[in-house]
């Protein structure tokens, strides 16, 4: 099997990156290709980026509380591109009264302080759909 | 063969008595490290502190180099600052947590502002959607600061803000309340961030590239050595380069070679060593593990008054004491049974404590999963008087100075951080080591490796890898919802319409002229906040000159 390429960004304006590189080491090692985007993305670049990158994964790192802007916007975006079936984590600090809002539009993974890298590795290889385009 | 040198003590000790113990009570089957993955031995004897030397290497409080503390008395004369860091919503939201706070018994205040604020964007900006008031206070123009310290008086109290890109022009804002209060500048004290570099190196709040935005950290020392001489012209911090994932080390040694930095810009653009090192102060972080704390807030006085004294030749005392503020660790408390928070902090803030901080912030236990409630800030700031006034530890002076284990760990300290300094100085000083992203690699290596030993239980975080429980604890939080933006946004269309729009474009060219020259860009910055000039305004008239920086990403 091809390996899973994930992309995983940092939006907004915050610049606090240790969860965004410590998980995209933890995918790299676990065998997945990984394209860290950097920092201040907006949902254009990401989405942008996924399409280029032909992600099957996206990790979105918001510790802001900026959530509930962006991640309607990238799965806006995704639906507007074709790419509706990439799947789309969010891991940061998310208050629970919003994770139910995050799930309904369509994000299937939300990781809360103290997740375990391997829960989220386990994750995204039990729910990563194979590329259309792989025949 | 026969050894020829004497068996010592402590060697003795090893083969009597540990040697068969060991064989009948074995050692638990974990690393001995620290947090920060320092291996620990069993035990420290006077053994271990060859060459050690009281007079050199620890000395009286109050005297040169400082290890065992600034003031001859510690905490007998004066308890260090309990400043509790406290922004959110709108000015009028966090005026009323400050007044809060200050009845409650704190003693200082401390501005955390929100995220447009700290980028330099103002709340109608396309990229502070969402973010407006979350993270802090929303501080957009002149009439936000008049809001935030209503009924505060400037010249009474000190105010800690934690800014940086935009510092000059936040600590505008503030002299100029200050002026319409009628304080007297030069009696007024407090401290702005103004740490770009730890910005660059950890927490990534950067506008501008590397060299323009020393320049204005060194404006503001020039500045301030003649107009407000008693305000903390910058708080070099390790706090941030702690939390993005760095050991112990690596925060005292980066910490301190930013320092050395600010200072050799400061010399370079013209300023008298001693004019101007006196206002550098410190800000730590207090992680959990309670020795290499206390190790390492020694070493830092004892290496800046070293390096201050011999590298720059300074001669005010002054300048050799490093004063510091410390703040809890905010990312060692768990979202996990969030009461234990309270106790994570309480032995945190006591290791500050026992090393000497000047000031402290205590964390709330709701730290992991929003800004803190006005109750969850009340038991931080007990956390604080219960160490003051109860535990007893303010009654000596430096109590742990002579325990072989903490000064052992103090010298180590002292050695790894001057290791580092070799190594940045060869790279031509912090800004190049920054430019080439090595202090950041070496934070990332370091946060990886200790997550990778979370994982591996090397490292026991309770309730999160060990003691769970299926029944989480819920606690209720703070939620800044979308109502801030939409007033902040409508305050600043209202504002833009009401002021002089012609003195607003005059003092903005000013500004980008002073910039494209060498004057002093505080002067201009007093004049564009008069005038009422935006926090985007006046950092969007430095962008049109300098540019901004853009990291290159990497993992």
């Amino acid at each position: 099997m091809d390996k899973i390429r994930v992309v995983i960004a940092k939006p907004g304006l915050d610049g606090h990156d240790r969860g965004a590189k410590v998980i995209a080491r933890a995918l790299r090692d676990a065998g997945m290709e990984v394209i860290y985007t950097g920092l201040r993305q907006t949902p254009e670049q990401i989405v942008a980026a996924a399409l280029q990158e032909d992600a099957d994964v996206i990790g979105l790192s918001i510790l802001s509380g900026a959530h509930n802007h962006i991640c309607p916007r990238v799965m806006e975006l995704l639906q507007e591109k074709g790419l509706g079936d990439v799947l789309v984590v969010v891991g940061g600090i998310i208050p629970d009264v919003d994770i139910p809002k995050l799930r309904a539009i369509g994000i299937e993974g939300v990781f809360l302080p103290g997740t375990p890298m391997q829960a989220i590795v386990d994750f995204i290889t039990g729910h990563v759909r194979p590329r259309a385009e792989t025949v | 063969m026969k050894s020829t040198t004497a068996e010592t003590p402590k060697q003795r000790w090893a083969r009597e008595v540990l040697e068969p113990a060991l064989k009948t009570a074995p050692e638990r089957d974990i690393p001995f490290t620290t947090i920060s993955g320092r291996p620990v031995e069993r035990l420290y004897t006077q053994d271990d502190l060859g060459g050690f030397d009281y007079a050199r290497d620890l000395n009286h409080p109050g005297e040169y180099p400082y290890t065992r503390g600034i003031h001859p008395t510690g905490y007998r004369g004066r308890l260090w600052t309990m400043r509790q860091f406290a922004g959110f919503g709108t000015p009028e939201e966090t005026n009323a947590r400050y007044k809060q706070l200050l009845a409650a018994g704190g003693t200082g205040l401390s501005v955390a502002f929100d995220l447009p604020t700290l980028m330099g964007r103002d709340p109608d900006h396309d990229l502070s959607l969402g973010e407006v008031g979350k993270c802090g206070v929303s501080i957009a123009s002149l009439a936000d600061m008049e809001r935030l310290f209503d009924g505060i008086s400037l010249g009474d109290i000190t105010t800690s803000m934690t800014i940086n890109s935009p510092a000059s022009m936040i600590f505008a804002m503030y002299l100029v309340v200050a002026e319409k209060q009628g304080a007297d500048w030069t009696r007024m004290s407090g401290t702005i961030q103004n740490d770009i570099l730890k910005e660059f190196i950890a927490q990534k709040e950067y506008i501008y590239p590397p060299r323009p935005s020393m320049r204005l950290i060194t404006d503001v020392f020039g500045f301030c050595a003649k107009e407000v001489p008693r305000w903390n012209t910058i708080s070099v911090s390790g706090y941030h380069i702690r939390e993005a994932g760095a050991t112990a080390l690596q925060e005292l040694a980066f910490t301190l070679r930013d320092g050395i930095e600010y200072v050799q810009y400061g010399i370079d653009a013209g300023l008298d060593v001693d004019d101007f090192v006196p206002r550098i102060s410190f800000f730590f972080n207090a992680h959990s593990d309670f020795f290499e704390e206390i190790a390492k807030y020694r070493a830092a006085r004892k290496i800046w008054a070293e390096v201050m004294r011999d590298r720059f030749g300074a001669k005010d005392e002054r300048s050799l004491k490093l004063r510091f503020h410390t703040q809890t660790a905010g990312v060692s408390l768990t979202a996990q049974q969030p009461y234990n928070n309270v106790v994570r902090t309480a032995l945190q803030a006591l290791g500050a404590v026992l090393g000497g901080t000047q000031s402290l912030h205590t964390n709330s236990l709701d730290e992991a999963l929003a800004l803190p409630t006005a109750e969850a800030a009340t038991l931080a700031l007990r956390t604080q008087q219960i160490i003051a006034h109860e535990s007893g530890v303010t009654n000596v002076v430096d109590p742990l100075g002579g325990s072989y284990f903490v000064e052992r760990l103090t010298l180590d300290m002292e050695q790894g951080a001057k290791d580092y300094f070799a190594t940045i100085d060869r790279m031509g000083g912090m800004v190049e080591a920054v430019e080439q992203g090595y202090p950041q690699r070496e934070i990332a290596e370091s946060s990886y490796r200790f997550q990778q030993a979370v994982e591996a239980k090397d490292k026991t975080i309770v309730g999160v890898n060990d003691y769970v429980v299926d029944e989480e604890t819920t606690i209720s939080t703070l939620y800044i919802d979308e109502t801030t933006a939409e007033r902040q946004i409508g305050r600043l269309r209202e504002l833009r319409q009401r002021r002089d729009s012609g003195r607003v474009r005059r003092t903005l060219d000013d500004l980008r002229r002073t910039a494209e020259g060498t004057g002093n860009t505080m002067d201009a910055l007093l004049d564009c906040v008069r005038a009422y000039a935006t926090v985007g305004e006046m950092c969007d008239a430095l962008r049109d000159v300098w540019g901004e920086y853009e990291e290159v990403p990497s993992i």
